[in-house]
């Protein structure tokens, strides 16, 4: 049995520099989570204990522990979006699963056309795969998105034409909008092309039915979630043709050869089994609290959309007349950990392709700010955080010269 | 603390910059200065505004305060390019590179040095408005240009002659006429125009501003 010992998940709290603790809110679950606990246990259990990996029809009782463990996460990921078992193949995240599932199809469905549609606003790397193959002989279209972040459905229409594969997300990374998927599928699945939906922010969060939504691939990934980093799955529906882009053993049904993390697999499943409907629920009243709170700060707006169409734990609001970079550093000072579409905080000075995407100005994107819920995520941590923000945002302000301005005009 | 060290780690920022981030000196506002600058521009999320109060006998920054819109490098650098300045005779200040600001502060990453080059032509940009306003310089096209140099271009983060949106000066007496590149009425033109008349502020110009794609 693993040996769990009592407090070691306590999280270090850092010290000040009299020595008094310093209370941290980690914010920024969107970017990774704390891995649970008894996902912990489990990993440990298939690391330390039962650390075979699958082998042939005849293996020793290792083997099969580790066989039988695969299949059965297997199910779980497969019941959490209405799949039947043989459709998942774990990954090693949700880039690879993506990579997986559109150079798998480029390379593949040669009757197919040449041109890829993404929307404007997807996880960069979707992006940038669909950019590598734009110098492969292919075509990319990039929908535009609404104010709050939305495809419509019908811009899809006119742009069929050719069409290989679209790959549109279900919950976007930074403002939370949930796409109409199901209506998007439909398009998708009655002129023939093929369906990629990222979900990785969605996963075990929203409701997924790869069923109603006429999803062909789908991305998932673990790490937020709770689980282990490093894993993840692509739902594949039963006939579609992919290509693999790994040579290797036949596992994962040929497109993900080598040794399974089964540890990591093992802990994808758990922590997806974990991240319940309730927990959704109380993070929608949580984000909806914070984004009352947070708007009540003069000249803020909120990015993304309100509501059920909103990622049960994504919050991001512009605060102008300030930058985002400055809003974080000082956050951090207070133990807040958030993140942020500033220029200046992105290592290549390019502000949030998200925010310029929804006709947001560049001062918007300069300061969005997002803040991330998790289900451990409580009142009191929200509490805090709204008033730090608050405070620093005034900081800010006090010394900007935006802020003078336009103070003094009203 | 752990979690901020983190942070400023990532930024490969000293304990100086940090420092002069948390508690800036010479910022706010002054009613009485004798000239402001302000360089840079909120498109690209780095702008600066300078006041400045001099002795007209020794041409002597008597005192300097800052505005900042912009990261936590924009601050700091500010912040020590005021503490540098301040007291000095413009002959002084001037042999104050933006190099010299940097170092002061235990370096800067390489993509935040930009930030010390803004700071140092703010300082740059107030000495000639100061000059002008004293009768010193004349209001002539080399002038104007190294006004404009302090507006940047949004898009490349360069300023509006290098990045060739400029495209053309007439001056006659105090007022000057600009022919910009710039689909009229757009985001672009709007920053432009309130970033150009910013610049000018203080001095006894009228501008106008043609904006042509």
């Amino acid at each position: 049995m693993p040996c769990v010992q009592p407090g070691r998940f306590s999280l270090s709290q850092p010290v000040d520099s009299e020595g008094n603790k310093q209370r941290v809110v980690y914010l920024d679950n969107a970017e990774t989570t704390r891995l649970d606990p008894a996902v912990l246990d489990l990993v440990e259990e298939f690391m330390i204990d039962k650390y075979g990996v699958p082998a042939g029809e005849f293996g020793y009782k290792l083997e099969e522990e580790a066989g039988e463990a695969i299949e059965q996460a297997r199910e779980t990921i497969a019941r959490k979006i209405n799949a039947s078992p043989e459709e998942v193949i774990f990954t090693s995240g949700g880039t690879e699963s993506s990579n997986i599932a559109i150079l798998g199809a480029a390379r593949s469905n040669y009757y197919k056309g040449k041109r890829l549609i993404t929307s404007k606003i997807e996880h960069t790397s979707i992006l940038r795969i669909v950019d590598k193959l734009t110098t492969q002989g292919f075509e990319k279209t990039q929908l535009d998105v609404d104010r709050q972040g939305f495809v419509d459905p019908s811009s899809l229409k006119a742009n069929l034409e050719n069409a290989r594969l679209m790959s549109v997300q279900h919950a976007n990374q930074e403002i939370g909008t949930l796409q109409d998927v199901a209506a998007i599928g439909e398009i998708a699945r009655n002129s023939g092309v093929l369906f990629h939906c990222d979900a990785v922010q969605s996963f075990a969060k929203e409701r997924i039915d790869v069923q109603t939504m006429k999803v062909d691939l789908l991305s998932m990934s673990s790490h937020l979630i709770h689980g282990p980093k490093g894993v993840g799955a692509l739902y594949v529906r039963d006939g579609v043709k992919l290509e693999p882009i790994l040579e290797g053993d036949g596992r994962e049904k040929g497109l993900r050869p080598g040794t399974p993390n089964v540890a990591g697999i093992v802990g994808f499943a758990k922590a997806a089994e974990l991240l319940t409907d309730e927990d959704a629920l109380r993070m929608r009243r949580l984000r909806d609290e914070l984004i009352g709170s947070l708007l009540a700060v003069p000249d803020s707006r909120l990015n993304g959309p309100k509501g059920d169409r909103r990622l049960c734990n994504n919050v991001n609001v512009s605060f102008r007349f300030v930058e985002g970079e400055a809003i974080l550093m000082h956050l951090d000072l207070k133990g807040l950990v958030v993140n942020s579409g500033s220029a200046c905080y992105s290592q290549k000075l390019e502000p949030s392709h998200v925010i310029r995407a929804i006709g947001g100005t560049l001062e918007e994107s300069h300061s969005s700010t997002r803040l991330s819920l998790s289900k451990w995520t409580t009142k009191e941590d929200l509490v805090y955080a709204t008033e730090t923000v608050k405070q620093v945002v005034e900081t800010l302000r006090a010394h900007s010269p935006l802020a003078r301005r336009a103070y003094q005009r009203k | 603390m752990a979690m901020s060290e983190t942070l400023a780690k990532k930024f490969g920022y000293s304990e100086k910059v940090m420092d002069h981030f948390k508690n800036p000196r010479n910022v706010g506002v002054m009613e009485d200065a004798d000239v402001t600058s302000k360089v840079g521009s909120v498109a690209c999320g780095d702008l600066i505004k300078l006041y400045l109060k001099f002795d007209p006998d020794r041409d002597q920054i008597k005192d300097i305060k800052f505005e900042s819109y912009g990261c936590a490098a924009n601050i700091a650098t500010s912040s020590m390019m005021t503490e540098m300045v301040k007291g000095k005779t413009i002959e002084e200040a001037r042999k104050v590179t933006f190099k010299d600001i940097s170092e002061t502060l235990g370096g800067l990453p390489r993509i935040k040095l930009h930030c010390a080059v803004l700071s140092r032509q703010g300082l740059e940009t107030a000495f000639l408005k100061y000059e002008a306003k004293r009768g010193r310089v004349k209001m002539d096209e080399p002038f104007v240009n190294k006004i404009l140099r302090g507006v940047l271009d949004p898009v490349q983060g360069v300023d509006i002659i290098s990045a060739k949106i400029l495209q053309g000066t007439k001056i006659e007496g105090n007022k000057i006429t600009l022919d910009l590149k710039a689909k009229p009425d757009s985001e672009l033109a709007e920053s432009l125009t309130e970033d150009i008349h910013d610049a000018f502020e203080g001095l006894d110009v009228d501008l106008d501003l043609r904006f042509k794609e």
